[in-house]
């Protein structure tokens, strides 16, 4: 035992109570650097990219595998009921289809109208997978698997599955911080199809539970936005590329003022089985030069 | 030295486990905070300052990865980190009453503070429903995790004291 306590009274060391003040006046002047100095700790996002990003990596992996497994073996018998569920559909659907074609034809007059085909595909995009969450639970963020290294940086669009995501907010060389639209303090700029209304969506933890975003600010007198109306990034939007599809209206109230409207959507996205994504190497600043 | 890398290790362990595993693991969108439990822990096992310290380095990975300023969650950290550490001299090995209600007690002041911060201040007033969906659960799933993790903490401590203890011997 004596030893021990020797040693330790040998070396140097600094009462605690100095070393808690060290260590605030160090937290105190990192919140100040990164608030007004707008500084993006590059080079701790560098080391922290080395050092934890491949264990994130590799755990990642090893459960996406083993979960995929799981949900094969469950799948199976699920998968043969739904078989013969899906040829009987097959026969309603061709008589469907031919209802759908001529509908097809007035579709594709409307795309051209809003040119929506041909800006997201026009963009040129980089997969990425999705490799660790926000460790707490009060924000919905996600780090995915390539950073500065592939290209990527701050502000880019990231999409899955047709529908926006989110964007990047913080990167290091193989890693980048999505933040999700769904997202508590996320604030989307966005336009109502039917009418080229534009209007706010707004994240939000509370609506999030029950699977849809909040939008809120839309001016509508004629009341020509209706459940079902497709949702898209505005126009004027700075961060968001224009007319990549966040949801469908679900839900429209009144707002107690009586000139705006605000309500539910339901993203396109869905949030909780997000795997892959896929990022737009384009920023919206460089679009519009 | 030895001591303090394999204390580096289980931080980035716990850090990369919360992020990854438990996220998957999650409770209808809750995962545990194995970071309080690592903090709080070393705490009140070994003092103020290595609670600090421990709590400082948990704070500043998670303010890198996902925090918006730096030196925010490593603020708070910091402080339950300081706090359990006072702990330290009523603290006994062999009772896991006092770590369970002094990891719970930290969680609930984690995420109280990050409530009042981060979201009662952007005018996010129904505090009853952030409790009742985030707050409490997490304190739940993080005793609950506590309960199979701590004794794991303690082994490793007991086996690196005995470790540095026959260090000495050879010396």
């Amino acid at each position: 035992m004596s030893p021990v306590v020797k040693r330790k009274r040998e070396k140097f060391s600094i009462p605690s109570k100095y070393l808690l003040l060290i260590l605030t006046c160090i937290c105190v002047a990192l919140m100040a650097v990164t608030f007004f100095a707008d500084y993006s700790a590059s080079p701790l996002n560098k080391l922290v990219g080395y050092v934890v990003v491949p264990f994130q990596n590799g755990v990642s992996r090893i459960g996406t595998w083993i979960s995929v497994r799981i949900d094969e073996l469950g799948e199976l018998r699920v998968v043969l009921e739904e078989n013969q569920d899906l040829k009987r559909q097959i026969a309603d659907l061709t008589v469907q289809n031919t209802q759908l074609q001529q509908d097809k034809y007035e579709l594709s007059n409307l795309r051209e109208l809003y040119k929506l085909d041909e800006q997201y595909s026009g963009y040129e995009k980089v997969g990425a997978r999705i490799i660790a969450k926000d460790g707490g639970n009060w924000f919905h963020t996600f780090t995915i698997d390539k950073g500065t290294d592939d290209g990527l940086s701050i502000d880019m669009n990231v999409i899955a599955g047709g529908g926006l995501v989110g964007r990047i907010v913080d990167i290091g060389p193989n890693w980048a911080k999505v933040n999700a639209v769904i997202n508590d303090d996320s604030n989307v700029s966005s336009m109502v199809l039917a009418s080229s209304d534009t209007f706010m969506v707004t994240g939000s933890l509370q609506l999030m539970e029950e699977g849809v975003i909040g939008f809120e600010q839309l001016t509508d007198p004629q009341n020509k936005v209706a459940v079902g109306d497709k949702v898209v990034t505005s126009n004027i939007s700075d961060k968001y590329l224009p007319s990549i599809l966040i949801g469908y209206i679900s839900e429209i109230n009144q707002d107690s003022n009586n000139i705006t409207k605000s309500g539910k959507l339901t993203p396109a996205v869905d949030f909780k089985h997000l795997e892959e994504v896929l990022v737009i190497l384009k920023t919206k600043q460089q679009v519009g030069d | 030295m030895k001591r303090n890398i394999i204390l580096f290790f289980v931080i980035i362990i716990s850090f990369v486990l919360q992020t990854t595993l438990f996220q998957v693991l999650n409770f209808g969108g809750i995962s545990p905070n194995l970071l309080i439990i690592i903090t709080a822990s070393y705490g009140f096992m070994f003092d103020k300052k290595c609670g600090m310290v421990v709590g400082f380095i948990c704070g500043l990975l998670m303010d890198i990865f996902y925090g918006n300023v730096l030196g925010f969650y490593a603020l708070i950290y910091l402080y339950i980190g300081a706090a359990n550490g006072t702990f330290h001299s009523i603290f006994f090995q062999d009772d896991i009453k006092l770590p369970l209600v002094l990891i719970a007690t930290s969680d609930f002041v984690y995420s109280f503070v990050c409530y009042v911060l981060l979201y009662l201040l952007r005018s996010r007033f129904d505090f009853v429903f952030y409790l009742r969906r985030v707050i409490f659960p997490e304190i739940v799933y993080t005793i609950f995790v506590t309960v199979f993790l701590y004794p794991c903490i303690l082994l490793l401590n007991r086996t690196v004291e005995d470790t540095e203890r026959e260090d000495h011997k050879v010396v």
